[in-house]
């Protein structure tokens, strides 16, 4: 037949094509480090080089001595950790809803799973009238706060946690340890493979976060670095390389947990495709 | 001793020698009520909120002095109805919706049966830089394109001059700036669906494969006898969450172009913020966002009903 495809034939042509589509996908992040490390002078220069004749480092030192990056990176890493205290009421909702019976489970796990249809739009204003009206605007803790816990990640961890051994349990709570203490020392050490993705997806989600430290935070002294880049774009002359080392800055310790973490990333993905 | 003290030591004794069955009922509740408190407060509690400011003229005035916050019934929504601006956030949404999802769930079905075309390590490699964008922060990625659209200096308009086209106004013509907008959306929304695509790919049972390979039926007839009846749910997963996600299109307008040049790029979503947070409007702009959600649940509600009509 000769419309038909020999396997052996499209394998390299579709391996062609798809690596020709990574690079022009990847390609933007490429133009981002190279031009971080131009001097200011060569990012004007048209035609455009590819890559800087003389590599240089003055931008990022300057988004620290003349900007204040070094306070942005301190509040996000602030609002990172502090999501991970969201992620352990995660694992204590997740180990109630997977180990225990009791009156309204079935409810009020439908009830968590119902927030994730919420769109952001509709909590936007209320959560700042909220966050203003118990005084937690302008902080990081108001910051971490709206997104604090995700129901997603406890619908996750329910069901990861449904499928440890209830004798495990059992055999802690004859020996008279409280219920944090078997969760903290039995329920989640049996749980790693799910604290990777929820772990991996935290930081992720903490570190980009956007939307909220924007309308929260007030005053430089708590923005953060998606904040703070976001202000490079606003400045009258346009610094290309400055812009870019910004972005750097942000997307680089991205990259380096993808690489290292990318089949969790790719599994909390995949599972949260199929909630 | 004083006498609160032996109440409090007896409390605690009364406590103590309660069953431990009593004790233990009480302990999932425990365990819940942080987690819960978090959600239903910026979730439940703030959609009854929004709904409540939306009927008022609560302002920032009125933030700083509730007194002069009233009840003005449906004054926000007529207010709305008759502002052009919120119209021409509708319309642009619709724009993007439109451009964008049938976009991203072809593309990226497309590159997801690509990437499982072959199980070589070469194409494993290649998966990393389409699921890329999906991960990284919107922040940096407008401020990379922005770069790359910039008309001076900017490297798309120097391609162009190259093939010998003039200079393209990418983000201030306002019929160029909707497209590039939305490409840079498009490009950042395609790692997520990818990735859903592919593991729904993953999932397919050989046998049907094997069976047409007997029969000797083409790459291109297994694909679509084959690949995209069975992929049927995800391709439609992927679609409500797309259209949902590109109904509340909001990060990319707003730093690549702050929903310009004149309101060109504004969405909804940011048509919502802009009220909120620039005009401190908080009434008007809760009634905007109970329109969105009320959009968007009628949306979701008509696409689950019509899938369910397709199973029966």
């Amino acid at each position: 037949m000769v419309t038909t495809w020999k396997r052996g034939v499209s394998v390299p042509i579709v391996g062609a094509l798809l690596l020709i589509g990574a690079v022009l996908t990847a390609f933007p992040f490429f133009w981002m480090v190279t031009t971080s490390l131009k001097p200011l002078i060569e990012s004007y220069n048209y035609p455009p080089t590819v890559l800087p004749s003389a590599p240089t480092l003055d931008s990022y030192k300057a988004l620290f001595s003349d900007f204040e990056f070094g306070r942005y990176l301190r509040n996000t890493i602030v609002v990172v950790l502090l999501g991970y205290v969201g992620m352990f009421f995660v694992a204590m909702a997740g180990y109630a809803f997977a180990k225990f019976r009791f009156r309204g489970k079935g409810l009020l796990f439908l009830l968590v799973l119902s927030t994730l249809m919420v769109p952001i739009q509709v909590t936007m204003i209320p959560t700042y009238l909220i966050l203003n009206g118990i005084q937690l605007t302008n902080t990081l803790v108001g910051i971490a706060l709206p997104t604090l816990v995700s129901a997603f990640n406890i619908f996750l961890f329910r069901q990861f946690m449904s499928t440890i051994p209830d004798e495990f349990i059992e055999a802690a709570r004859l020996d008279g340890a409280g219920e944090l203490r078997i969760l903290i020392s039995i329920v989640l050490p049996l749980s790693k493979p799910i604290l990777a993705v929820g772990g991996v997806l935290t930081f992720i989600s903490g570190w980009n976060s956007f939307i909220w430290p924007l309308i929260i935070a007030n005053d430089q002294q708590n923005y953060t670095l998606s904040v703070g880049i976001s202000l490079l774009n606003k400045q009258l002359a346009i610094n290309p390389p400055l812009q870019m080392a910004g972005a750097s800055l942000m997307v680089v310790p991205i990259v380096i947990v993808f690489v290292l973490f990318q089949r969790y990333i790719v599994q909390g993905f995949t599972m949260s495709g199929l909630r | 001793m004083t006498e609160t003290a032996i109440r409090g030591e007896a409390a605690s004794r009364r406590f103590a020698f309660r069953p431990l069955r009593m004790r233990g009922m009480l302990v999932p509740y425990a365990l819940i009520t942080p987690a819960l408190v978090c959600l239903l407060t910026f979730n439940v509690l703030s959609i009854a909120v929004a709904a409540a400011v939306s009927l008022t003229n609560l302002d920032i005035s009125g933030l700083a002095d509730h007194s002069q916050v009233r009840f003005v019934g449906l004054a926000n929504y007529r207010a709305m109805f008759v502002d052009p601006a919120f119209w021409e956030a509708l319309r642009n949404t619709l724009f993007f919706v439109a451009l964008g999802v049938p976009t991203l769930v072809v593309g990226s079905l497309a590159i997801a049966i690509a990437l499982n075309h072959s199980k070589s390590r070469f194409f494993r490699a290649l998966r990393a830089f389409y699921f890329l964008p999906a991960i990284t922060a919107i922040v940096a990625i407008s401020l990379i394109w922005g770069n790359l659209y910039n008309s001076q200096f900017g490297l798309l308009n120097w391609l162009l001059s190259v093939i010998g086209k003039g200079p393209v106004e990418w983000l201030s013509d306002s019929t160029i700036a909707k497209f590039s907008v939305a490409l840079v959306a498009i490009w950042r929304g395609s790692g997520l669906d990818t990735i859903i695509f592919l593991a729904a790919l993953q999932a397919l049972p050989a046998e049907y494969y094997e069976a047409a390979a007997i029969d000797g039926a083409g790459e291109w007839r297994k694909i679509f006898n084959i690949t995209l009846p069975l992929m049927r749910f995800a391709i439609f997963f992927v679609t409500v969450t797309t259209l949902i996600s590109w109904m509340q299109f909001f990060d990319e307008p707003y730093v690549l172009t702050q929903g310009g040049p004149v309101h060109a790029t504004t969405s909804m979503s940011l048509y919502i913020y802009q009220q909120g947070f620039r005009g401190n409007e908080f009434g008007f702009a809760s009634a905007a966002s109970m329109v969105l959600f009320a959009i968007i649940a009628v949306v979701t509600a008509v696409q689950l009903r019509g899938r369910r009509g397709e199973e029966a």
